[in-house]
């Protein structure tokens, strides 16, 4: 386990320094100067523009521009925000928060959903279930969530006047509120986690059911119950793990729609907000963190996976 | 002759097709395709009103004898906006999976064949681009590019190429030991040649199903970015900016969102049923599976 895990973790670096290179690039394909893009217009002066700069190193060779940014970086400098003068860092740490409770609550939703969807399916095919599943995962897949979301607030919010349109509450400090303003949000971004889990569980665990163990499981007189929970399932849920890992990624990303219909104060509506008013230090760090939050998500994945298969660590 | 379809591959293709046919969802699909493009075509004798032309006493109309869909807050027809809406719609998103197409099929094909070094570095690149969330790297992209419509479908194309470049990869690592290929280097075609003549071909049919379901993404990210206000600008007519706009009056007229919503939804889920079923007509092993039933 231990040279897997090393294996793992050296095969993250190259890809934390290509991506981190692109998000740094996007400054660069900016029309015009970057010294002018990271200050803004407003607040340009030619002695500001100098000393921008200088201090980033943009009269320097590209790779000790990306050097200088990283570092700084590193060290949770990733400027001010062009719009507010508030540190990029400090606005990230505020909103990160919303976004990671959002993904996973839209995660845990698709997994609680799709889990007895994909086996009912699974189980009986072409049955009511397995209409279900199918219906459901083409349904999940091709809605978009911007629509969806909208539609959900028409019926339950705006009509019905169940849950709150808009607006975020915590969840620590006001738990009921929390909730109720969380449920919207998570059912428009879950949607598709369960297309995604159903899809995948339901065509694992057949394959699980037609292999040789299975059947002899079945030759032995075990119900079928007992054949797809105690034996096939195990094995189905392996592939999940790496499933599960790319629909959080996946999610971090449609967060930007989703935040921005539910106005949640997270990553995904200051992604928005920056790209709207091309408030690029404050893109940057967004970009980086969200791109960090996947490749940390992956390698975790990858990691249990290799814990739990031992053919993939030692392949 | 390597490049051109042999007479004897006729045959393929009509088993192909009949495949093809016999799924419902895939033939449903091409249909609503089909009716939805003729449509958008004839949009100037379907749609009866200019898209542009407002009329404020018509305001958020609900659906009747003469707007059949409604009309938005400026008193414009949805209908036609719905149909002008497809052909950008549509055109952006087909046009976003061919940028995607030709910049990922060459870093396939010569990652695959070459192999080594270069096929390392061309994969880690992809595996960069393929760690930013889709979304949010074509919102990147555009916002640096700057708004429009040419921009966003640059920005969804690069979101998309790794797909294919991945796809093409693997498909060229398998082909490149096949005894053809050994016999055309045998017989000294080139590097390029070989590539070109031999290979590509024989990947044509996954990229197919691949061009299908891309464009169904490509449809979802265009709309989403236009919904958010960073693709197609209004007054221009786009399903996704007309969601966007018709949301704030969505208690009033819930026809506003509805509508060009659920032609996104059903355009998406025809694209996914078109590629359903072409994989399943054009892939071989599910093709003999089927044949031998």
């Amino acid at each position: 386990m231990g040279a897997f895990l090393r294996r793992r973790f050296l095969a993250v670096i190259p890809l934390v320094l290509l991506t981190t290179s692109l998000v740094f690039s996007l400054v660069l394909l900016l029309p015009g100067d970057p010294a002018v893009a990271l200050v803004g217009l407003e607040n340009v002066t030619e002695e500001r523009l100098a000393a921008i700069r200088e201090r980033m190193g943009l009269n320097r060779p590209l790779y000790v521009q990306y050097g200088l940014w990283l570092a700084r970086a590193a060290r949770g400098d990733l400027g001010t925000s062009l719009r507010t003068g508030q540190p990029v860092i400090e606005a990230l740490r505020d909103r990160l928060p919303v976004t990671l409770g959002l993904a996973i609550a839209a995660t845990a939703f698709g997994l609680l959903l799709g889990f007895p969807l994909a086996v009912g399916a699974a189980s009986k095919r072409g049955g009511f279930m397995g209409g279900c599943a199918s219906g459901i995962a083409a349904f999940g897949v091709a809605v978009p969530n911007f629509w969806l979301g909208s539609m959900l607030v028409l019926a339950l919010a705006l009509h019905l006047r169940w849950l709150p349109a808009t607006g975020y509450a915590s969840p620590l400090e006001a738990p009921w509120d929390g909730l109720r303003h969380a449920i919207l949000p998570t059912l428009t971004l879950g949607a598709s986690a369960v297309a995604e889990i159903t899809r995948q569980l339901r065509s694992a665990l057949q394959d699980t059911l037609n292999t040789d163990y299975v059947r002899t499981a079945r030759a032995k007189g075990i119900a079928e119950r007992g054949v797809i929970w105690k034996h096939a399932l195990r094995n189905a849920l392996i592939p999940m793990i790496t499933v599960s890992g790319l629909t959080i990624s996946r999610l971090v990303g449609a967060t930007v729609v989703v935040e921005s219909i539910f106005a949640l104060p997270g990553l995904g509506l200051l992604n928005l907000e920056s790209v709207l008013t091309r408030d690029f230090p404050m893109l940057q760090g967004a970009v980086l963190v969200m791109v960090l939050i996947v490749i940390a998500v992956n390698l975790v994945s990858d990691i249990v996976y290799g814990w739990v298969d031992p053919r993939i660590r030692l392949s | 002759m390597a490049g051109s379809i042999p007479a004897s591959a006729f045959p393929e293709v009509l088993r192909a097709a009949r495949r093809f046919g016999r799924s419902r969802t895939a033939s449903a699909g091409a249909c609503f395709l089909v009716a939805l493009l003729g449509a958008a075509a004839l949009a100037p004798i379907v749609g009866r009103w200019d898209p542009l032309r407002q009329n404020l006493s018509d305001a958020l109309a609900a659906p009747s004898e003469h707007h059949l869909l409604g009309t938005d807050d400026l008193g414009r027809d949805v209908l036609s906006r719905l149909l002008y809406g497809a052909r950008l719609s549509l055109a952006a998103a087909c046009l976003a999976v061919a940028i995607a197409a030709l910049s990922g099929i060459p870093v396939g094909l010569v990652a695959g064949y070459t192999g080594g070094r270069l096929d390392d570095l061309l994969m880690r690149l992809v595996d960069a681009v393929q760690a930013f969330p889709a979304l949010v790297l074509a919102m990147a992209i555009a916002a640096a590019l700057g708004p429009g419509l040419g921009n966003v479908m640059v920005a969804v194309g690069v979101v998309y190429m790794p797909r294919f470049a991945r796809l093409v990869r693997g498909q060229t690592l398998a082909l490149r030991e096949e005894l053809f290929v050994e016999g055309a280097r045998a017989a000294g075609a080139s590097h390029g040649r070989i590539l070109l003549r031999h290979i590509l071909p024989n990947v044509s049919a996954p990229i197919i199903v691949q061009v299908s379901v891309s464009i169904a993404f490509a449809l979802l990210a265009e709309t989403s970015l236009s919904f958010l206000g960073i693709g197609i600008k209004p007054p221009t007519p786009s399903w996704g900016a007309d969601v966007g706009r018709g949301y704030r009056f969505m208690r009033l007229a819930p026809w506003l969102v509805f509508m060009p919503g659920l032609a996104i939804l059903l355009t998406t889920l025809a694209f996914n049923f078109l590629g359903d079923g072409l994989r399943d007509a054009l892939d071989p092993k599910h093709a003999r599976k089927e044949d031998s039933s």
